[in-house]
């Protein structure tokens, strides 16, 4: 079978080809195609029958001519072949290189849609990974085996922050040779990829950065296979070598719209904003391949970055990121306009794990209640600020004028850092106390008596 | 023997003449395994449990002839399966860290022998029903598994196996059916999971699910037997709170069903189940739980599954006499399961795509829980609750609407409430629950005849101080008058002191119905001594300096459940703080009366 080419295409449409009379096709086999001008396609098999069987052409189906085209069947799901030597080098969606080198020989091809993982052979993540930057290590804290993805907005600086975090992040207290970066870029610009690969050359960790790019000029249909094929590196990576991967992709939105149009030419019947209903399944076939296995020494950490239209955190895609997601890290454009890097609206950012990953044995005994105390108090100075618009600051109490003092100084000094400033989480915490030493300790209630009484710098009572 | 004619996703169409609605098949040569949905002379479709990559036209195809069912019997406990009860652990041993496709594995293990003790009362020629206790396997320390005879059979028990040690598949006994034909018996039967368990009668539920959470068991009461829906945005809390409820409720059994959420959540359950204590047992907390985990990675065909696989465990170990909780993580993800494949049937959407009977499944599947007289006259009862992800948290959507007819109490989760860090994030104004009457009865048998009351004065204080809030956000909170000043500050201690509960901390994590009650009191007791002062004149400002509120806000962390008579006293010393102001206002009144005189 794999050997025969059939010339049997009945019809094609935006991406879609029907082939008839092929009998015994596997659901799910990979396709080539060859047109008339001899370029070779990729594609896939995605509904199985005798008399029609339905490919997807991963270049798209323009400049087709039905009559000579030419399709074989290989009778395999798609497949990256995987060794040691991925890293440091530059693939295409499709895992085949862009970097002018020769192609990955191996005999180890692994399908790039995995097999899921059993729960009950999971390991939690437990391990506090310092990212140098307070408003996620302070408040919003990420382990290893953790999937946290960045909500952002167009014209935020999502890229400048992932970027930081794989220069910065590190365990406590371990040495950092076995940490490796699979980064995968799909619907992006060009300008974005080259952002990425310059940021990883001045760290000097190029050679431990796996790249996976589909531009915002190169077929949608392929942006579908991208994730997973950067996926499947990670897994390699981190559960065959024992590697601890860092994985960011970005942007997860352009992957969904991508997942629309393919769906949309399929004829399935759309849920919200006309995306198919099995965009959460979709979407969490690829995040849950984050996490930690019994037993192994790897870990996949996975930080997707995704731009929410309009910034709507309802819109579907962040919504359902969210709820598959351990967490989310939110952007915030008043943040970003009044110049705070990074601008991370802390309150409705999130991470899941945090609990399990800092405290006593981790970070140190205070740090959950500074965090909770940080939130809760950043919270009603807001409600502070809020009311100050509206009554004029001149009308608030003492009380009220410390707590927005507060919230000014929180936002400038514990959120707001610079692009290269790497903070320890000792720091971190530090400045937290620092700047509730600026309340009055009795309304300090989530930290306990004992940490005020160690740490708070205000006036003995 | 049938073959495979086409495949579209999860749904492949068969040539299967012949085949019954509903009936396991098992495809291709991976013997994939799914169910029939839909049948066209003799074209039949079926959906399968796991991926079809790889599957051709062409392919042979069987069907199975049953439907899809349990087994129930010992083994069931501490395990987890997935959303066809498939055991994950066995799995795991055969095919690895990852799933295999086609792996069959038998539910409950085949070669462990368990300690079998006959129902004394039952001897040779006695008369056998379904449902009836034929004997006993302690399973775990703390749960007996009471073997049932399957539901169906009727008949004369001609032999009933001693006291004694039996595996799953040896004969425990024979049972003369009406016709003559013998039925053989063994420690377990199989059910099919769409079709209710049946039970001699339904009954009212009458005692409150205790979970430990004041805002639930104090506000929101929930009964043994009730059907509850926990709805909120992502990031609201919704698994911390129903974590919570499977570790702490007064329920025998729970059975934990994560359909169709994240792979961590189950690994943290099932990492942190057996190193807890169960509160009211002191046995491992895994002793009396059971997981059915479809997690969003796994197959979609099979999370529509899970959850009947799930309520019909919960109504095997009702059937025996238990109070089971079973607690489904989330509905949402089923409903969209069943709307995925609704879309492939090409069946006509309705709201958001979803099916038309979307409303009909749901209020069926709920009507499963209960509190229901077993065959064999014990007691038993299923409670659900069920979480709900509306998209974007917008309640209005069709899962949460329908959903709310349903149910009876509604656990609303808030965003604001949680991006607050404000925990458990249950809204108070947008819950609510239809049992209060119920358990007022309860709590005034049990704990204090004062508990309605002391429950609507709350919630009376924070529905005001709502309003309140309003005008403050208006016009800043100079412009409330001390009485207003000082209700505002009554709801915050009530919202800090009280609602809040952390799960982490390990004192305040659970709190007793005494210790409830206690701290309820003790707050309101706290509001009237100030309001009557603030009606004598003094100026909430005074108030509101008063080192009391601070503290009282910390008692929930300072006194464990056990430790209620400390927490009594600081109550009974409440009067004191307030005793100084309170002379001095007396007299100032008392002068201004006399001068105005």
């Amino acid at each position: 079978m794999k050997n025969i080419e059939f010339r049997t295409a009945t019809s094609a449409q935006g991406g879609l080809v029907v082939m008839g009379g092929v009998p015994g096709v596997a659901a799910g086999s990979r396709v080539q195609l060859r047109d008339h001008a001899g370029r070779v396609r990729s594609g896939l098999v995605i509904r199985a029958a005798d008399d029609a069987v339905l490919v997807e052409v991963f270049e798209g189906t323009d400049e087709l001519d039905l009559e000579r085209t030419w399709v074989r069947f290989l009778d395999e799901p798609f497949k990256l072949p995987v060794s040691r030597d991925i890293l440091g080098r530059v693939f295409n969606g499709s895992g085949l290189p862009r970097d002018g080198r020769p192609p990955i020989i191996s005999a180890d091809r692994r399908d790039v849609n995995g097999e899921p993982l059993n729960p009950a052979a999971r390991a939690y993540p437990r391990e506090f990974i310092q990212t140098g930057i307070s408003a996620i290590d302070g408040m919003n804290s990420l382990t290893r085996g953790q999937k946290l993805p960045i909500f952002s907005g167009g014209g935020l600086p999502h890229n400048r922050v992932a970027a930081q975090i794989v220069r910065q992040s590190k365990l406590l207290g371990e040495e950092a040779s076995e940490f490796v970066v699979v980064f995968a870029a799909f619907g992006a610009s060009h300008a974005d990829a080259r952002f990425f690969q310059e940021s990883f050359e001045e760290s000097g960790v190029l050679n431990k950065v796996v790249m996976f790019l589909n531009l915002a000029d190169e077929p949608v249909i392929e942006r579908l296979l991208t994730p997973r094929a950067a996926l499947t590196a990670a897994e390699y990576l981190a559960f065959d070598l024992d590697y601890h991967v860092l994985v960011v992709m970005t942007d997860m939105t352009a992957y969904a719209e991508a997942l629309r149009e393919v769906a949309v030419l399929r004829g399935d019947v759309p849920a919200r904003k006309g995306y198919p209903g099995y965009l959460y399944s979709d979407l969490a076939e690829i995040y849950e391949r984050a996490g930690r296995i019994k037993n192994r020494r790897g870990s996949i950490t996975l930080i997707p970055v995704l731009s929410m239209p309009s910034d709507d955190i309802t819109h579907p895609i962040p919504d359902l990121t969210g709820y598959i997601t351990e967490g989310q890290i939110v952007l915030g454009r008043e943040l970003a306009n009044q110049g705070v890097y990074p601008p991370v609206t802390v309150l409705p950012s999130l991470s899941r794990l945090m609990k399990d990953g800092i405290g006593k044995n981790f970070t140190r005994e205070d740090h959950p209640h500074v965090a909770s105390q940080l939130f809760a108090s950043y919270a009603k100075a807001l409600e502070v600020r809020g009311l100050a618009a509206i009554i004029g600051a001149e009308e608030l109490s003492d009380a009220d004028r410390r707590t927005l003092a507060f919230a000014d100084a929180f936002e400038r000094d514990f959120i707001g850092q610079g692009e290269d400033e790497d903070r320890s989480v000792h720091e971190t915490l530090s400045i937290a106390w620092d700047l509730l030493s600026m309340l009055p300790p009795e309304t300090l209630i989530r930290v306990s008596e004992e940490e005020l009484a160690k740490y708070h710098k205000g006036q003995a009572k | 023997m049938g073959k495979i004619l086409e495949i579209n996703g999860p749904l492949v169409k068969l040539e299967l003449p012949q085949t019954v609605l509903g009936e396991q098949v098992r495809v291709g040569h991976m013997g994939l395994v799914g169910e029939v949905i839909g049948r066209d002379g003799d074209t039949a479709l079926a959906q399968l449990y796991e991926d079809t990559a790889g599957l051709r036209p062409g392919e042979e195809a069987e069907g199975l002839g049953w439907p899809l069912s349990v087994e129930l019997g010992p083994g069931l406990l501490g395990a987890i399966f997935d959303g066809v009860q498939r055991p994950l652990q066995a799995v795991r041993d055969k095919s690895g860290d990852r799933i295999a496709r086609g792996v069959a594995v038998p539910s409950l293990p085949r070669d462990r022998a368990w300690h079998f003790v006959p129902e004394p009362a039952l001897c040779c020629g006695s008369a056998l029903a379904g449902g009836h206790i034929l004997g006993y396997v302690q399973e775990t320390e703390s749960i007996q598994h009471r073997i049932l005879t399957p539901p169906l059979i009727h008949g004369e028990l001609i032999e009933l196996a001693p006291v004694g040690d039996y595996k799953l598949d040896d004969v425990i006994g024979r049972v003369k059916l009406a016709d003559g034909r013998i039925e053989k018996l063994h420690l377990f039967h199989r059910w099919p999971v769409r079709t209710t368990r049946p039970y001699r009668q339904r009954d009212h539920a009458v005692a409150p699910l205790i979970t430990g959470q004041r805002i639930l068991d104090t506000f929101y009461p929930l009964l043994k037997g009730g059907k509850a829906a926990i709805p909120g945005p992502f990031g609201a809390g919704k698994t911390m709170l129903q974590q919570q409820i499977a570790r702490w409720c007064n329920a025998e059994i729970v059975i934990y069903v994560g359909c169709g959420e994240r792979g961590n959540e189950l690994t943290d359950v099932l990492e942190f189940m057996p190193e807890l204590k169960d509160p009211h047992t002191g046995r491992p907390l895994m002793e009396r739980t059971l997981l059915v985990a479809n997690t969003s990675n796994m197959p979609v065909v099979a999370r529509e599954a899970s959850i009947y696989v799930g309520i019909t465990l919960a109504e095997y170990f009702r059937d025996q006499g238990y109070d089971v909780v079973m607690v489904a993580d989330s509905t949402s993800r089923w409903a969209e399961a069943l709307r995925e494949v609704a879309g492939r049937l090409g069946q006509m959407p309705v709201e958001e795509g979803y099916p038309a009977y979307l409303g009909s499944r749901l209020a069926a599947f709920y009507e499963r829980a209960g509190r229901v007289e077993t065959f064999s006259g014990d007691h038993g009862s299923v409670t659900l609750i069920g979480a709900v992800s509306p998209p974007g948290g917008d309640f209005s959507e069709p899962v949460t609407s329908h959903t709310k007819e349903i149910i009876q109490t509604f656990w609303a989760l808030s965003k604001e409430l949680a991006d607050a860090r404000h925990y458990p994030a249950v809204d108070w104004l947008d819950s609510f629950s239809g049992y209060v009457g119920s358990a007022a009865k309860w709590w005034a048998e049990n704990v204090d005849p004062g508990w309605e009351s002391a429950r609507a004065e709350a919630l009376d204080l924070l529905a005001a101080s709502e309003e309140l809030q309003r005008i403050v956000n208006l016009v800043g909170v100079e412009a409330l008058s001390s009485e207003q000043r000082w209700t505002l500050e009554a709801a915050g201690l009530i919202k800090e002191g009280l609602l809040q509960q952390s799960a982490t901390d390990e004192v305040d994590s659970f709190a007793s119905p005494e210790k409830q009650f206690a701290l309820l009191a003790a707050l309101l007791e706290i509001f009237r001594q100030g309001m009557k002062l603030v009606k004598l004149g003094a100026p909430a400002r005074r108030l509101l300096q008063m080192p009391l509120l601070a503290q009282a806000r910390r008692w929930k962390s300072q006194h464990a459940s056990a430790d209620i008579a400390a927490l009594k006293a600081k109550i009974a010393a409440i009067p004191d703080a307030f005793e100084q102001l309170l002379q001095e206002y007396e007299l100032t009144a008392a002068a201004s009366a006399r001068g105005g005189s």
